[in-house]
């Protein structure tokens, strides 16, 4: 289950490649995986097969046969489907003008509206707007002390009566705005299942009397087969103008996100992807597409890391690894800055490959914290220069963080180097770069293998072949 | 007995239109005297990864099928139905299914699970369930985190007539727990019910402070949480597995309510978590009201599902 898509891929294409030939039976055999690991992302069984017949389509017209690298032009065009199929990025919000631009959030219970009625409100009065939140969820309890809350913590106005007639407090909800000049109003509405007919038909009175310029469904990104379900009923009753995804922030590869856009038609607007009231993004279909098919999303990583460095100090410190001269202190910055981006794990699980070893693997934040203490321990010129770091030293260096002097030595070792690593590597051209970091990516780090093994060993069956060649002439 | 028929009916009526629905695909697929083959087994694959059942666990019932199909065991479509519900309620041997009480209360319940699967309600459901039967039910309002959390659970406790122990939004869910297990021993409750703050499965802090309150509890009573429920929302996918997984490692979860049955989906992914993690299920939620919760019955379950 956790086994990426394109290690599957090229696991089909390897064993053919030593035959040299493709066939188009090659390429259905292909679209078995993809579709296992379709359907393991929860995306629909019915969209699932609409997807793959297309996909075989494309890549019989794409000449996948005579291509190199059958496995990667697959992965290329199952990715390209999906994106397609996903996106184009459209997070615009339409405003009315007069206002106020009045936005419906709908969805099942437990979807998530409730934080997203918020999160949207930050998101607005961000971009200038005057939003204000209406309590339109009657029936669960205290739901309206929940977005009441919310709101004081984002200083919204927040309108709610008691009562049982959402769409009377709808009505109220938006009189009021118009009277204290708000250009926005949120509707926070009550979950309700999609067969629940007297629910379902409450809210389309509700919509009917308010006449809502955006209806956006709020769909669970952990939602398996049954999503088709919810939003197609939603969109049939209520006319959806956009999706917007919760729980991001977890691990269910998404594959809800694919089914609602596939029967809806409508674009996914926006992500949540945390529990705080900032943590709604644009949605990136390109990067959803990488995150069905278990391939990493290489580019949120990427943009994490951006936050973190900035620019200048990148530059800096490229130069410094160019020259050799990268030192203890730039290590510490690193960590510190890794640190920030949100744990090294949550990181890792960002890397291509890497994302499908970290099942069972914890890493050890402790063992981060003693190697900060031990360089906290060096001076200043130890830092820059630990070839000076003798016996005496080390000692001193173990005793002030706490640790023993192996530990020192050994941190030390594995600083020169990956020093000597970085040096090489800024040596290296472009495409030398990212074949030094292919291997990285390729590397087995965590059950300890070496990352050149593989390739040895191939080389060495190879060498045999030849050579039994030779024999048998 | 009566109970019992208005259980069935309800579970029958939750799970109507997806029985509805998953009858109609079968019954096209599973047509009388249609003789089994390679064609007939693709389809019925199909209707197992849409019931969520996941794509190992349906080529495993699959594999069963095919075999019982070469053995001459079964060859027509209207054998399969009979042989898919004896080799589920296989999935479920009989074990307990009910709650475990202690001999010298307060019995611990701990009850855990990711954002809006229905953790609050299925406390409230369980506090009534529980004190229908004639238990004492202290509940502990451990969701400090999200906000009016505490006051939703109050409302439950007001509704179910049973005792909440609660501090303001934002304490430590530990102290909570800590004062809830002296006042449920001072009050000589029979069942203490503790809610807890909602938590994805990969935020690992916030699983270290789940693991956190379960230590709290054990210190002041002794075995407890003598249960802890994993309250799954029917809808979710393939990550359920996950969840379950993750959740069973921060706290020794002993069995999951599944929640949100009343939709149309199936919740097919417990049979996964049956064979992944070995989790029974123990209470079912069919909708919004407090009498809307039932022992699971795998019977009835399955029956509903393919009868």
């Amino acid at each position: 289950m956790f086994d990426s898509l394109t290690g599957k891929l090229n696991s089909v294409f390897r064993g053919l490649s030593g035959r040299g030939r493709i066939t188009e039976k090659n390429i259905r055999e292909a679209m078995r995986q993809v579709r296992t690991a379709l359907l393991e992302a929860d995306v629909n069984y019915q969209v699932v097969r609409q997807f793959c017949d297309k996909v075989v389509e494309t890549a019989l017209g794409a000449k996948v046969i005579e291509s190199l690298h059958p496995g990667q032009v697959m992965i290329k065009i199952v990715n390209d489907e999906l994106t397609n199929l996903m996106g184009p990025v459209d997070s615009q919000i339409f405003y009315v003008s007069p206002g106020p631009t009045i936005v419906l959030l709908a969805g099942l219970q437990g979807s998530g509206k409730t934080t997203t009625a918020a999160k949207l409100a930050r998101l607005l009065l961000k971009k200038g707007k005057q939003p204000m939140l209406v309590a339109d969820d009657l029936q669960r309890p205290a739901a309206i002390e929940q977005l009441e809350t919310l709101g004081a913590q984002l200083n919204i106005p927040v309108y709610s009566e008691a009562g049982k007639d959402p769409v009377k407090v709808a009505r109220n909800g938006i009189r009021q705005a118009k009277e204290i000049g708000r250009d926005v109003v949120i509707l926070d509405t009550a979950g309700r299942l999609h067969i629940d007919a007297e629910l379902m038909a409450e809210i389309r009175q509700v919509c009917q009397a308010v006449e809502p310029h955006q209806i956006f469904l709020v769909c669970d990104s952990m939602t398996g087969q049954d999503a088709v379900n919810s939003a197609k009923e939603f969109n049939d009753q209520l006319e959806l103008d956009g999706v917007i995804l919760t729980k991001l922030d977890g691990d269910a590869r998404g594959g809800a996100a694919l089914s609602v856009k596939a029967v809806t038609g409508k674009p996914i607007k926006f992500v949540g992807v945390g529990e705080k009231l900032d943590q709604l993004e644009e949605f990136h279909p390109d990067r959803m597409a990488s995150r069905i098919l278990g391939m990493g999303d290489v580019v949120t990583l990427v943009e994490k890391a951006q936050e973190q460095f900035d620019e200048q100090e990148a530059v800096k410190l490229q130069q410094k690894m160019a020259k050799g001269e990268f030192s203890f202190d730039d290590f510490l910055k690193q960590m510190q800055s890794m640190r920030n981006m949100g744990g090294i794990k949550d990181m890792l699980k960002l890397i291509p490959g890497v994302g499908s070893q970290m099942a069972g693997l914890d890493i050890d934040e402790k063992e981060i914290a003693q190697m900060e203490a031990i360089v906290h321990s060096m001076t200043k010129d130890e830092r820059r220069h630990p070839d000076i770091i003798d016996g005496s030293r080390r000692r001193r260096i173990a005793r002030g963080s706490g640790t023993e002097p192996q530990d020192v030595s050994s941190l030390v070792k594995t600083f020169n180097q990956s020093r000597q690593m970085m040096k090489a590597m800024s040596g290296m051209g472009m495409m030398g770069r990212m074949k030094a970091m292919k291997q990285l990516s390729n590397m087995d780090l965590f059950s300890g293998k070496m990352p050149g093994m593989k390739i040895k060993q191939r080389s060495k069956r190879k060498r045999v072949d030849r050579r039994k060649k030779k024999r048998s002439r | 007995m009566a109970l019992f028929g208005k259980t069935l009916e309800k579970l029958k009526s939750g799970l109507a239109k997806s029985r509805k629905k998953i009858n109609e695909s079968l019954k096209t697929v599973l047509t009388f005297g249609r003789q089994i083959d390679e064609d007939l087994l693709d389809e019925l694959e199909e209707k197992l990864i849409s019931d969520d059942i996941g794509v190992e666990t349906t080529l495993g019932i699959i594999e069963d099928l095919r075999a019982a199909w070469k053995e001459k065991d079964i060859s027509a479509a209207e054998e399969i139905v009979p042989y898919l519900k004896r080799r589920l309620i296989e999935y479920w041997p009989h074990r307990d299914r009910q709650l475990h009480f202690v001999e010298t209360p307060p019995t611990v319940i701990m009850i855990a699970g990711v954002n809006g699967c229905g953790k609050t309600t299925s406390v409230g459901k369980l506090a009534r369930y529980l004190s229908d039967q004639g238990k004492q039910v202290v509940l502990a309002a451990c969701d400090t985190f999200r906000a009016a959390a505490v006051e939703q659970l109050s409302i439950w406790s007001e509704r179910a007539g049973v005792q909440i122990v609660k501090h303001r939004q934002g304490s430590d869910p530990g102290a909570v727990a800590y004062d809830a297990c002296e006042a449920a021993v001072a009050r000589q409750a029979d069942v203490l019910l503790i809610d807890t703050a909602g938590r994805l499965h990969t935020q690992q802090n916030l699983m270290r402070e789940l693991t956190k309150i379960r230590n709290v509890v054990g210190r002041k009573i002794e075995g407890a949480p003598h249960e802890v429920i994993l309250v799954l929302d029917a809808t979710t996918g393939q990550n359920a597995v996950n969840q379950a997984k993750m959740f069973t490692e921060a706290v020794d979860v002993t069995g999951i309510m599944l929640a949100k049955l009343d939709g149309t989906a199936k919740g097919g992914i417990v049979i996964a978590i049956r064979n992944q993690v070995n989790l029974p299920v123990k209470f079912v939620g069919l909708g919004e009201k407090p009498e809307d919760i039932e022992p699971f019955d795998p019977e009835t379950f399955v029956e509903a599902l393919f009868s």
